[in-house]
């Protein structure tokens, strides 16, 4: 690479730069712009803030939070049940679909049960684990790991069925067994399958978290939105649905990052 | 004879019914041949290629290798597959010992045989990067090394330059024939492409309209010991070309 840049190429950059600069200007004016509006409308009572809440209120009751100690008492919980969620979903989904894989004759069957099941509105079952494994994180991980493993079953098969029959073939004729053909091609080529399967269940973790605290906990962040409104406490509501995006947004930086990290190991961008 | 076909033939059962895609196949490979298969698309080449490899059986007949009969796949028979499947997660040096890690062979003597490989058709700076850094040609080569690396006798190549470049097809197949004569080996070609199997091997098979039977085999005499390219230039590239064409017939 030349040390000197050819003017053309500076203003490009340059203007690469900038255009980035704007859109991000632009993004935090909105944000500021919404919380201003919001503000102003509760203080001048266009709105009414008991109902709506407004920023500073909401500021007020982070701070009581974070005073009491509850804010990260009940982040940690609404985390942990997440992160035990999502973290099951894919490891569980990706076993058995490699069970299912390993024999195509288990998968025709359960293949309509598999359907059926993907089709079933998850929530569904809330109760039914309550009963089962009381009231308590037992059920919400059980709820969470309801939500993501059919997916991530149906989704890593997927990936698994659309390796190029041509490698497959390829292995054969090298002599490869069916674990050297799952541990040689099968795996590392659907790397990004995995990983997709990984973002979504982040997703998929917390509605089965915020699902199962409204139904049983006493404790985490969907437990304070149902206790809030229950009190009318729309301050506390507010917060915690902020609350709530800062985290679930934190963790899907987490498994970007994760993403990059696997990238870069195995030096593709598959 | 290295290779013999003994009356091979293959049936497809579909819910459909029932299809012929090879008839009554016999013919003899001797050891350092390099045999072309031609014929109309849906002539049951590639499945012939397949039942050879091992990744098919016949329905009936019997393949004959090294004196041996043959079932299923056969660590003599090396299989180079349409485009080169290369792995994308894989450096090239761990490419081309792929077949010697499934083997469990993988250890210092083989690596340095595989080593040499490279050096010797000009792939060794390349061992550090990943398929996708390389051109067409070059990945072309890297996936017969990795074939070779197993040290089969017999090669069997399923269309291996269809997914390249006029150009690069050419001077492509100039390297993979000069590597495969170098190396001593023999050769089974299947390709849509009359030029091509002209240009590269000692004999061609032509082979009939579904349900494939053996039309007849072009010998060639006058240009096996040319290149490819010397072949192109020579008098009798053309007869043999249409010669082969005829007998190939696609309206019938």
């Amino acid at each position: 690479m030349p040390d000197m840049l050819s003017a053309e190429r500076a203003q490009y950059l340059k203007r690469r730069v900038r255009s980035r600069r704007a859109v991000l200007c632009a993004q935090l004016a909105l944000l500021v712009l919404i919380f201003v509006l919001w503000e102003t409308a509760a203080r001048l009572k266009w709105i009414d803030p008991f109902i709506t809440s407004s920023p500073s209120r909401i500021w007020k009751t982070f701070r009581n939070l974070y005073a009491s100690g509850d804010l990260f008492r009940h982040l940690g919980v609404s985390c942990i049940e997440t992160v035990a969620g999502f973290t099951l979903g894919t490891v569980a989904g990706t076993l058995i679909a490699v069970l299912l894989w390993w024999f195509p004759a288990l998968r025709r069957v359960l293949d309509p049960y598999l359907v059926v099941l993907n089709s079933l509105p998850k929530t569904a079952l809330g109760p039914i684990f309550i009963v089962w494994m009381g009231a308590g994180p037992g059920a919400i991980i059980a709820m969470t790991l309801a939500i993501s493993l059919i997916v991530t079953i149906l989704e890593v098969l997927n990936g698994f069925s659309a390796v190029d029959p041509g490698k497959i073939n390829l292995m054969k004729t090298l002599g490869a067994s069916r674990l050297q053909t799952l541990t040689k091609l099968v795996i590392p080529a659907n790397a990004a399958t995995f990983v997709n399967a990984l973002k979504v269940n982040v997703g998929l973790s917390w509605v089965g978290v915020i699902m199962g605290e409204f139904l049983v906990s006493r404790a985490g962040l969907g437990y304070l939105i149902v206790y809030g409104s229950q009190v009318f406490k729309m301050d506390l509501v507010m917060a915690t649905v902020i609350l709530l995006l800062i985290a679930a947004a934190g963790m899907y930086q987490g498994v970007l990052l994760l993403e990059k990290a696997l990238k870069k190991h195995l030096g593709v961008s598959a | 004879m290295i290779v013999d076909m003994k009356g091979v033939r293959k049936l497809y059962q579909s819910p459909e019914g029932e299809i012929g895609a090879l008839e009554d196949i016999t013919f003899s490979i001797e050891e350092g041949e390099f045999i072309s298969i031609v014929g109309p698309s849906g002539c049951g080449k590639t499945t012939l290629l397949s039942i050879v490899a091992g990744l098919e059986a016949p329905s009936s007949g019997e393949i004959w290798v090294d004196g041996a009969i043959s079932r299923g796949v056969n660590p003599k028979i090396g299989y180079m597959p349409q485009r080169d499947q290369l792995f994308a997660w894989r450096s090239i040096w761990d490419n081309v010992n792929l077949g010697l890690e499934i083997q469990g062979r993988r250890d210092a003597e083989h690596e340095g045989f595989v080593r040499t490989l490279l050096e010797r058709y000009g792939l060794a700076r390349f061992s550090d990067c990943v398929p996708a850094q390389l051109s067409g040609g070059m990945r072309q080569r890297c996936a017969l090394i990795r074939t070779l690396a197993t040290g089969p006798r017999i090669l069997l190549l399923d269309e291996p330059f269809s997914a390249l470049d006029y150009q690069t097809r050419l001077s492509v197949a100039g390297d993979i024939h000069s590597i495969i004569k170098k190396e001593g080996k023999t050769a089974i070609l299947v390709t849509h492409d009359i030029s091509e199997a002209v240009s590269m091997s000692d004999r061609v098979v032509v082979l009939s309209a579904r349900p494939g039977t053996l039309k007849c085999i072009v010998n060639q005499p006058e240009l096996h010991d040319l290149s490819p390219m010397q072949r192109r230039d020579h008098a009798l590239f053309q007869r043999y070309f249409n010669q082969i064409w005829k007998e190939i017939d696609i309206s019938a």
